[in-house]
Formats: structure tokens, sequence, C-alpha cells
């Protein structure tokens, strides 16, 4: 790697007192700085310290809150100048290929990536097949993105931000997590491609100080200020120092350097070797047929620090959860403390502290809550517990910040807490899963000597994985894997000693190729092979100017990608359209509006043939069956409280005297009014079955005289002559399902880019805010109007509801309403940011507009209050009137217009709400 | 035993401060049960309300308009006078839900014994208001058309009179039965959703797993789960129905609200173990989210709460009596209105216990496997 210092050229960035707070916690205080341009520069620190802030800032992912910031001689303030340099700058944002989509394949990934850039299909095959020769994914590129190790993932992550030949490259901690022979790996690929491209600037924050040594430039950061700039050479000088680590520290203020201890770990007292804490035997761990631990054997004593080494994937973590029973073995055996692993014996898992990968405790609960909680689960006396807390915070300096949240707590501190909480309860075994990823060197050490007390003074055994070369070196005795498999086993010194290494990390990477099967050079990394720069340059040029308007391309692109991934994921495309045709059917079916099967019965203190000729009148419309008759009033009660009536009639003594003698007479209806609908359609029924038994009973009493001053209704039942339920509901159903399914599809493909950290894609490449809806909404307005057309198709074949108006006025109102209800999906995702919260918010403002004020069971004309006004604007409600008409009404295209001019509003209206919400940079 | 209660309280206890962190979880609970039910509780239209109706009158004759005036709200709006070209069109386009046709020469011929018709037409897509509506015209023609021909009204007229008394319910007010609904579904939504979504989200996060290399076994976190969550949504159901369902909406109750809350605790327990089924089913969030769609429409539609159970097809019926919301809302009615006691309620109380018991079995079976 070139060293020396960094060229006379204009700084590629220049920051100004720029400050920046999340809320309370400041992440940047009044940075000024100037990254020098052309040569290769880092930052360092702690996690915490703001350097991904400083990062996304940068690249113009962040909006600015205070101070100047310039890239490439313009202000990053300026929209107008981002859109300019947007496609000059690369960002590749921290976390193992956060900003790939991992149901995509590696080709797909970068051929996203290159329509967002506005290459044409010819450009994008050359570049493509350039760049994944030389990164060596060539062979993969079928692969889907999150199948790839955590080297390929970052590989494949360096491709999509070299797709455009950018100007400045800007990566965030890209080796972090990834294992020592990748890691070496991805700096050749980064040297070579710097050598094609002369004049490429390139900025890395990075944990490891082996590899900032290596870098022509360093900015040293903590809490937000930068502590010293300059080359290696100038740091460890200034300093007075021989590694960066101690220089570092050195750099840091005097109250936090004094909390830096040298770690002394004392040798292990041999003879203690008797008790073995963890036994495996030929340990196998098979999911499907991908084998992710491989025949896996060893033994470790009791109080031993054993290390595992191994890149991302290669099975560490799977072999811890075998260990602590998380997981069941295919094959082989764990024994703890002699005992067989039973993951129903609770009481050895007393005796082992386990602490995951990821921070995993409750951030709901403060710090003394978590340690409360977990002493108390693990069964600990309620009398011993206050002072075991105390101890225990004590020991791990957690004493001021016992009431405080651990979100707002610095990384260190927080693995801290979780190395206390795994503590609690006393456990003889710790198992310890990267506990120091990303933790700043101080506190490092800090926690390392805890370790050494644990192991060395209480005879804890720790098991623990790492990806730093030094921590692996205290241990007492440490594992490589690869692949699933133990490559070597033994002492630090011996290994080195066995390799004839100068350093552990180069003993590794031997035995990582040897595994691989590789000579000493990776035939990935070629640089000779590299194609001339010209081709870069020169199309370099043509990419001027094409980022300005509305582009298709980039449009498209997010179309196909999300066109991809939905197909890459049938059990949701299959929900929706399937899951839509069995909903319309059960529904439409179910629902049945023609209220029949009515039961009633005869309360008759009169007992004679007019009244029995009247219950025989009610008996016999189809809409009542008749039960048998009540005795008295208790048992009308009793009969009508359980629900088994729905209605008694009650004829009072004399009845067929007195209606004989012309005497006014009063039959008595019971109804059960406690399901008013059905109530309401009763108290109809019986009035209409009354005025007919007038009829015929004044015809019999008074002979044709009384039929003088009638008359008739002729009752016409308009568009559904049958009176059917299906006629009615499963046109009405039609718009309640595309309103609820393509919304809540588009809701979360949104708002899952923004729990998930694809987003930021958006944030940094050129596309703009109309694209990226548009382009994500296309293929859900497409799958809804599959949808559309596998419900009318139902609709029509299946229920057999007429229909007789115009195809295609339907299809056109379809297609209208599901821009509609998409564009739905885009508002309500522009005020989400949690999957969780975006699903309750949509079934809120879906499911019960479109059910209850969309005229599916009552007009909307009927409705009160604001379920009215609701109605009305609603876009249902319209596209219900046009399924109606076209379905039972014989409409065409010139009876809709209203409907479809409320359908046209809406769309401008939501789509212009969803782009005004929509933030091109994170806040 | 005193272990695993101990152990079930605790993580109890977690679950429920998290969500006291969670403001915008809490703002749609309170929403959900408040806000939510009063708005669509009230839209519901009064039996018969502001049904749509136009008058063509070709006869123009005293008892032409003697019927026209016979229409006014709440039940019918102020029925337009149009043409009988326009009829057409306006029913076509949704305007009305009814259009009378009032023929040339009605009166004449009415006196002269002709027996003449009058033509109702009925929009029978809207068939809420199609039955109802039809028979009320019907009855209303009838009353201003013999009072017409008899120079006054007299109840003397009609030998016979029906009364009609609604039980439980006197003035068949929507808003009662349309409130509880409301409240059921707001149940049902929270309990699927508080308990399954989190666990999603749990997963997530890694914190499941975290759970599990500590003596705590699944049946204690599914059950603590359940306790906490439901006791979340049994709280804000009762003061739902305190404060907003017989406060705000005025709705009375007639039975007895803790035999009522011993339902709802039921029905919640079902309901928050099939949350956590569905949950331990979908792969990821938006798969919850679809499925989600799929389980809640058929139990709001289908329940008996928007529709009356009887007039479903038989198969329909059946297959909704394995859903909790079916017995609930058959339970709500038989308590809340009809004020039944324990005597008639029983079958209900032991369906949704029985219906509880499986879908915790399901859920905890399916929960060990998807943390294998």
């Amino acid at each position: 790697m070139t060293s020396g210092p960094p060229n006379a050229l204009p700084p590629v960035a220049r920051l100004e007192r720029v400050s920046l707070a999340y809320g309370k916690t400041l992440a940047l205080d009044g940075v000024t700085l100037d990254i020098p341009s052309g040569c290769m520069a880092g930052l360092i620190g702690p996690d915490g310290v703001g350097k991904s802030t400083l990062l996304s800032l940068l690249a113009g992912a962040r909006k600015i809150q205070r101070g100047h910031i310039s890239v490439l001689g313009g202000d990053m303030a300026d929209a107008h100048h981002r859109r300019q340099t947007c496609p000059q700058i690369a960002y590749m944002p921290q976390g193992l290929g956060k900003n790939l989509y991992p149901t995509l394949s590696v080709f797909e990934n970068v051929d996203f990536f290159g329509r967002l850039f506005g290459l044409d299909s010819v450009e994008r095959t050359e570049r493509i097949s350039e760049l994944l020769d030389r990164t060596g994914l060539a062979p993969f590129s079928d692969r889907p993105a999150g199948k790839l190790s955590g080297g390929m993932k970052q590989k494949l992550g360096l491709c999509c931000a070299l797709i455009h030949d950018p100007a400045f490259l800007i990566l965030d901690e890209p080796t972090t997590g990834v294992d020592p022979l990748s890691r070496r790996q991805f700096w050749e690929l980064i040297d070579s491609i710097r050598r094609g491209r002369s004049g490429m600037s390139v900025l890395v924050a990075t944990a490891y100080m082996e590899e900032a040594e290596r870098f022509d430039w360093l900015i040293a950061m903590d809490a937000g200020k930068v502590l010293a700039a300059g080359t290696p050479a100038d740091l460890l000088a200034t300093t007075g120092t021989t590694n960066l680590d101690a220089a570092f520290i050195s750099l840091l203020p005097e109250e936090e350097r004094k909390n830096h201890v040298e770690v002394v770990i004392p040798p292990r007292h041999l003879g203690e070797h008797d008790t073995v804490a963890i036994e495996a035997n030929h340990l196998t761990m098979r999911f499907g047929s991908f084998t992710a631990v491989d025949d896996v054997s060893f033994r470790i004593a009791r109080g031993e620090i054993f290390g595992f080494l191994g890149s991302n994937g290669c099975g560490k973590t799977t072999t811890m959860k075998m260990l602590t029973g998380l997981l069941p073995a295919s094959a082989g055996d764990v024994k703890l403390f002699g005992h067989p692993v039973d993951p129903n014996d609770m009481a050895v898992r007393r005796r082992v502290g386990y602490m995951s990968q990821a921070f995993s405790l409750y951030s709901e609960l403060t710090v003394v809550q978590n340690l409360d909680l977990h002493a108390r689960l693990f069964g600990m006396e309620s009398e011993s517990i206050a002072p075991r807390i105390a101890e225990v915070a004590q020991r791990f300096s957690l004493t001021d910040v016992m009431d405080a949240l651990p979100d707002g707590l610095p990384l260190g501190i927080r693995q801290r807490l979780s190395l206390a909480v795994a503590m609690i309860h006393s456990p003889e075994l710790l198992i310890l899963d990267e506990p120091t990823s990303g933790v700043d060197p101080v506190a490092r050490d800090q926690f390392w000597q805890i370790l050494a007390d644990l192991s060395r003074n209480d005879n804890v055994t720790i098991f623990i994985s790492t990806h730093f070369m030094n921590e692996a070196e205290r241990c007492d005795r440490i594992s490589l894997m690869h692949a699933g498999r133990v490559l070597v086993s033994d002492t630090p010194g011996s290994i080195i000693e066995r390799r004839k290494a100068g350093t552990l990390e180069d003993a590794f990477i031997s035995y990582l190729q040897e595994a691989i099967g590789e000579p000493n050079k990776t035939a990935a990394v070629e640089p000779e092979k590299a194609q001339p720069e010209t081709s870069f340059e020169a199309s370099s040029k043509s990419l001027v100017g094409r980022y300005e308007g509305f582009s298709f391309r980039r449009m498209f692109a997010y179309t196909q990608r999300e066109s991809l991934e939905l197909s890459r994921d049938p059990i949701r495309a299959t929900l929706a359209t399937i899951g839509s045709v069995l909903l319309m059917f059960v529904i439409g079916y179910g629902i049945n509006l023609d209220v029949d099967n009515l039961t009633f019965a005869v309360l008759d203190r009169d007992d004679t043939t007019v009244s029995r000729d009247y219950a025989h009148d009610i008996a016999g419309s189809r809409y009542f069956t008749e039960k048998p008759p009540v005795t008295d009033y208790r048992d009308l009660d009793r009969h009508m409280g359980n629900g088994e009536l729905s209605m008694v009639l009650e004829f009072p003594p004399g009845f067929a005297r007195d209606v004989a003698r012309g005497r006014a007479v009063e039959i008595g209806a019971w109804i059960d009014g406690a399901m008013p609908m059905r109530g309401d359609t009763i108290s109809s029924y019986l009035q209409q079955i009354h005025v007919e038994w007038l009829t015929k009973k004044a015809r019999e009493l008074y002979g044709d005289a009384a039929t003088k001053g009638t008359f008739q209704v002729a009752l016409r039942y308009r568009y559904n002559p049958d009176v059917k339920s299906l006629v009615a509901m499963a046109p009405a159903v039609i718009p309640l399902l595309l309103m609820m399914i393509p919304a809540m599809l588009t809701v979360l493909s949104i708002v899952r880019e923004k729990e998930l950290g694809s987003i930021i894609n958006f944030y940094v490449t050129p596309v703009t805010r109309w694209e990226f809806l548009l382009g994500k909404q296309i293929p859900y307005v497409l799958l809804a109007m599959l949808n559309f057309f596998l419900l009318a198709a139902f609709a029509m074949f299946v229920f057999r509801v007429p229909f007789t108006g115009s195809f295609l006025a339907l299809t056109f109102g379809a297609f209208l309403y599901v821009i509609v209800s998409t564009g739905m999906g885009l508002v309500v995702s522009s005020f989400m940011t949690s999957q969780i919260a975006a699903i309750f918010g949509t079934m809120l403002v879906t499911l019960i507009p479109s059910i209850q004020y969309s005229g599916l069971i009552d007009p909307v004309s009927s409705l009160q209050g604001a379920g009215a006004y609701i109605g009305n604007i609603y876009p249902a409600s319209y596209f219900v009137t046009i399924s109606r008409g076209t379905f039972s009404k014989a409409l065409g295209f010139g009876d809709l217009t209203d409907a479809y001019l409320a359908l046209v509003i809406a769309i401008p209206v939501l789509l212009g709400l969803g782009a005004a919400f929509l933030r091109k940079q994170a806040v | 035993m005193t272990m695993r209660l101990a152990n079930i309280i605790q993580l109890g206890i977690k679950e429920l401060r998290g969500l006291s962190r969670d403001s915008m979880m809490l703002f749609l609970i309170v929403y959900a049960f408040s806000v939510s039910i009063y708005t669509a509780s009230r839209a519901l239209p009064e039996t018969l309300n502001h049904a749509a109706i136009a008058i063509v009158d070709e006869d123009q004759s005293p008892v032409s308009s003697r019927v026209v005036t016979a229409f006014y709200p709440p039940y019918f709006s102020a029925p337009r006078l149009i043409s009988q070209s326009e009829m057409d069109r306006r029913m076509d386009a949704g305007a009305d839900t009814f259009a009378l046709d009032i023929p040339p020469d009605f009166q004449r011929d009415l006196l002269a014994g002709r027996s003449p018709t009058i033509q109702l037409n009925i929009d029978a897509t809207r068939m809420t208001q199609a039955f109802t509506g039809g028979g009320y015209i019907q009855a209303i023609l009838l009353g201003e058309i013999s009072e017409f021909l008899n120079r006054y009204r007299s109840a003397s007229n009609v030998p016979v009179e029906l009364a009609l008394r609604a039980r439980y319910n006197p003035e068949l007010s929507k808003i009662w039965f349309g409130a509880i609904t409301n409240v059921i579904m707001s149940i049902t939504m929270l309990s699927i959703i508080l308990t399954g979504a989190a666990l999603i989200r749990e997963r997530e996060h890694g914190t499941i797993e975290h759970l599990l290399v500590m003596p705590v076994t699944p049946f204690e976190i599914l059950v603590s789960k359940i306790w906490s969550m439901g006791l979340v949504v049994l709280i804000a159901s009762s003061l739902s129905l305190i404060f907003v369902v017989q406060g705000l909406l005025s709705v009375p109750i007639n039975g007895s609200m803790p035999l009522f809350l011993v339902g709802a605790a039921l029905d919640i327990f079902a309901m928050t173990a099939l949350g956590i089924f569905l949950a331990t089913r979908a792969g990821s969030m938006p798969q919850f989210g679809m499925l989600l769609i799929l389980v809640l429409i058929p139990l709001q539609v289908l329940s008996g709460g928007v529709t009356p159970r009887e007039s479903m097809p038989p198969i329909i019926q059946g297959i909704m009596l394995a859903a909790p919301n079916t017995h609930f809302i058959m339970l709500a009615q038989s308590i809340l209105f009809r004020g039944s006691g324990l005597d008639v309620v029983w079958p209900q109380l032991i369906a949704l216990l029985a219906i509880g018991a499986i879908l915790f079995w399901l859920s905890i079976r399916s929960f060990r496997k998807f943390l294998a």
C-alpha cells in the first residue's frame, strides 16, 4: 500500500463546525476537518463517537443540522449540488450487506444499482461482469445475497458501490465481522481498484487498528470530536507510542485514559485440568442439505479461557447454541460438567451464563430492572438478590447508571451490562458470542481484565468468540473454524510455531488458504487483469447529464427489483391473490342479507280458527319457521332470553269475536331487538303479511264491496330481481379486498426498507422521490389488477352474478381504484417507521372504513355523523358505485363519470401527500 | 411449581413495562377503544334512516300530493319530485334507493274502484334498505290512501291493529348493537396484534433466544405473554364498555357486567393464543400482515356481528363455530341485552374455554417448533 504524505490537491471534503444531535444526544460536536483527496483516509475511534454520522453526512444520506460541509467542491446542503455530486460518491453503510437485497441474486443486486445510476444494458453487462470477475464473485452470480458469507457480502457491497465509477468512495466499517483472510482480500481489492482508477479518494471507518496502520491519512475521533489527524507515522510520533492502539489511548482525554489498565492474565495453574467443563464429541448440525457444523469435537477444562475464531457464517454461533441447548444437535453429543445437555434440564442452565452476539437485553427496562429480572428468572432467593446486584454493579462499574435505560448508554457500558446479566447468578461457565465487537480499545481491555479475574480467581470457564487477534492471543487455547469444521485447536503460541508464521493472523490466514485450497495468492484478486482505466474514464464522462429530470429507467429499476422480491417470496404473493379469492368466497357466500329462517311461536289466548289462520299465514311465508307455542309470559321470557325465538305473536282472548264484530283489537308481536337489523327485518315482514291478511279478511267479511277504493302496489326490485344477497354483496366485496390487500403490501414494502436499512440506497443514489414511489407502486398495482381479474371472474363464473354493464368500464374503474389504494399505502408508510405500527395503522384506516362507511351494507347516504363524512370522501364508496353499476345496473363509461372523477382527483392528492412526507435524507 | 409461577409473573411484568414505554402503541390502543368505537357506532343508521326516495307524480291530484307529504325524515329523506325520464338515470347513479311512480288519473281510477297500480322501484342491490323500506312505504301508502278515502284517520277503520314491541332494545337502535360489535372487533384485533407482532419483533431483536438459555420454559414465556397482554386488552375493553359504550353512547346494559367480563377474558385468552399461533406460522412481518387480513375479515364479518348467523349457509355457520368470536357475540347479546345469567350462557363459556384450550395447545406446539 502506498504510504507517504497526501498530495497537494484541494481536499475532497471539507467540514466546518459541523454539529449533529439525535434528540438530546450530541453525536458530532463542532467538527472542522479537511479530508485530503486522492488518497486512502481512515476514520478511527470506538463505536458511538460519531464516525457513522460523519460518513452519512458526507454521503448526503443525512440532513445537515448545523455547520457547513462541502464535498467535491460543492455545498452538501444544496439539493441541486447533491443531485449533481451523488453519482460521484459511493457509500457503503455499516453492517454486513445492509444495503443489499437478500432475496436477490448477486447479479441482480449489482444490476439494480447500475439501473439506478442510469447505465444502459450494454454498459451494465460489461461492467458487472468486469466487477464480478475482479472480486471473485463471478462463480456465485446466481446465488441470493442473503446466502453469502460475510466477506462475500462486503465484496458484493463494494461492487454495488463501484458500478458507477465514483470519484469518492465512503466505506463504513467494511471489514467488521469478517474473517482475517476475507479482510486481507478486501483490502487487496481496494488497492487494485485504486491503481486502476487514479485519483479516487477513499474514506474508511474502521475498528481494526492493524488495518488503520496501512492507510495514508488518519482521523482519530472520540465523543463527537476530532482528537487528531495526520499520517499514521505522525500520530505515532506525536504520541511517542509504537502502535496505533496505544497511540489512540494516549490521545484520549485524561479522565478516560485513567480507566485504562494493561491486561494482565496470570498463567493457569496446571493440575486443574482434571475436571472438564465442556466436552463436545462429533458435534454436527444440519439445516436441510446444508451442514452448518461438521463433526466438531473439543474438551475444555474448568477455569480455561477458550477462544473461538472464524468468519461470519462459519458455524461459531451455531456451535455455541448447541452448547447451551438452544439448538438440538443433529449428531454427536455435548456434556456440560459431565452431564449431557438436555434442553429441559433447568438445573444445568443455572450453571451457565450466555451472552449473545447482538445486544439482547430489554431496552425498555432500566439497568437495575434488567439485573433484577434475570436474578429472579434464575431462581435466586429474594433476600440474596439485592446484595448480589450491588456486588455485580460494583465489579462491573455500573453503580452510576443503575436507573438508566440501556439504549442511552455507550456500547462499552452496554456490553459490560450484558456480561453482568450473564454473571448475575454466579455461573461456572460463561459462553460469550463476540462480546467485544464494536467496543473501543479502552473498554475492551477493561472487559478482558474482568474475564481474566473470573477465570483465574473464581475458576469460571470462559468460552468466547472474537474477531480480534490481540484478544485471541490472550486465550489459553483457541480453535479456528471454517465452513463448519475446526481447522486447528491449540495454544496461540504453538499455532504460530506450527505454521512458522510471524503473527497469529498470518498463521490463521495460512490455515484458511489451505482449507479453501488456494495457494498464497487468491485467484480472485489479480490487479494485472484489471481493465484498462480508459474504459472507466470514458464512460464516466458520458454519465454527466444523466441525472436531470424524471428517469423511467430509475423508476423501473425499483419496479423490477420489487417484482423480483415479490416473486422470491411466493407466500406473500400467494396470500395476496389466492387469499383474496378465498376471502371473497367466504364473505360473498357467508353474508346473507336476505334474512330468513326466523323462528317464531304463538301465545294464543284465543285459540280460534281466526287466530290460527293468522298464525298459519305467517308460518306459510318463507321467512318464518314456526316453533311449538309458548304457554305464558314466563315461558316466553325463557325462550326469547336464550335466543331460541326471534318473535312471539300474542293473540288476546276474544280475538275472533272482536274481529267479527268490527271492534278494535290488537295482536301483540314481541320481537327480539338484541340484533337490531334482524328486528327491523322481522317487523317489516310482519307488516306486509299483516296488510295482506287484512285485505283477505275484509274480502271475506264484506264481500267485493270492500275492494272499492283499493289499489295495488307493483314492486319492482330493480337490478337484482330475485333479491339475491350474492348479487348485492359480491360486487361490493371486490372494493373491500382491493383496498386492504394492496394497501397492506405497499405499506410494508416501504416501511420494511426503513426498518431494515436498505432505504439508504434511496438516500444516496440519484433516484428521486417520485421515481422511488411510483417505481415501488407499479408492481403492486399490477398485482392488484391480477387480483381484480381473479375476483371479477370468480364473481361471474362461480357465484354466477349476472354481469350486465361494460366490463371495460369496470376494469378502468378498478385500475384507477388500485392506484388509489396503493397510494393510500404510500401515504400511511410515510408516517410509520416500524412494521408493527404499520400493520396496525393500515388495519385501522382500511378495514373499518371499507366495511362500515363505504356502502357495503348500509348505503353511504344513510350514514350519520363523522361516518357519513368519511363515507363521502372514502375512495371505496366510489368503487362500490362503479362495481355495482357495471355488474347489476348495465352501466357504461358515460354513466360513471362522477365516480371516475372522484377517483381521478384522489390519485394526485394521495401521491402528492406521499411524496411530500417522504424524506430524501435521514433526519 | 412456585418457581414456574414466579417466572410467569416476572416475565409478564416485563411485558407490561415494555408496553408502557411504547407510546405509539398506547395511543393506538386508546384510539381503538374510544374514538374508533364512538365514530363507528354513531355512523350506523337508526333503523331506516334517510332512505333516499324520489316520486314521479304523474297524477298531480289531492291524493298524490298527500302521498308526497307523507315521507319525511328521519326515516326518509325529503322526497325529490322528478320526471319519469329522470328516474332511471338517478337510480343508475345510486342517487335514490326508492322511486315511486304514481300513474296519471290515479285518483279518478281509485274512486271509480278500478284498483289502479302504483309502481314502487327498489334498488335491490341495497338489500338492507330494500326490504325494510319497501314494507314501510307500503304501510304508509295504505294509511294515507285509506285516510283520504275515509276523509278522516281512524284506527277503528282497520279492525285489527298489529302492535309491534321490540324487546331488549325497544327502538331497535343500531348503536346499541354496533357499539358492542365494535368493542369485540377491537378486542380481536388487539389481542392478535399485541401478542403476535410482538413475538415476531422479539425474534427479530434476538431477545427470545436470550430468554431460552435461562431456566425458563417456552410454556412460561407463552403464558406470561398471554396473561399480561390479555390483561391490557381486558382492562381497555372494560373501561371502554363503561365510559364509551354506557357513558358516551348511553347504551343501557341489562345484564351482569362481571359475567360478561368472564366471557371477555376467555375470548381474549383464545385470541391471544391465536395471535401467537399466527406469528409462529408467518416467516416475516409482511407475511404476518397478509395472514392477519385473511383471519380478521372473516372473524369480523361472519361471526354474527354484522349480519344474523341464522341466515348464513349451514356450512359457514358450522365453520364459524370454531371461531371464538361467534360464541362471544352470542354471549354478549344474551348477557348485555337480554339480561341472561349463567344458566343461559354456560354453553358459550364452555365453548370459549374449549376453543381457547385448543388454540393454546396448538400455539405452544408450534412455538416450540418455531424456536427450534
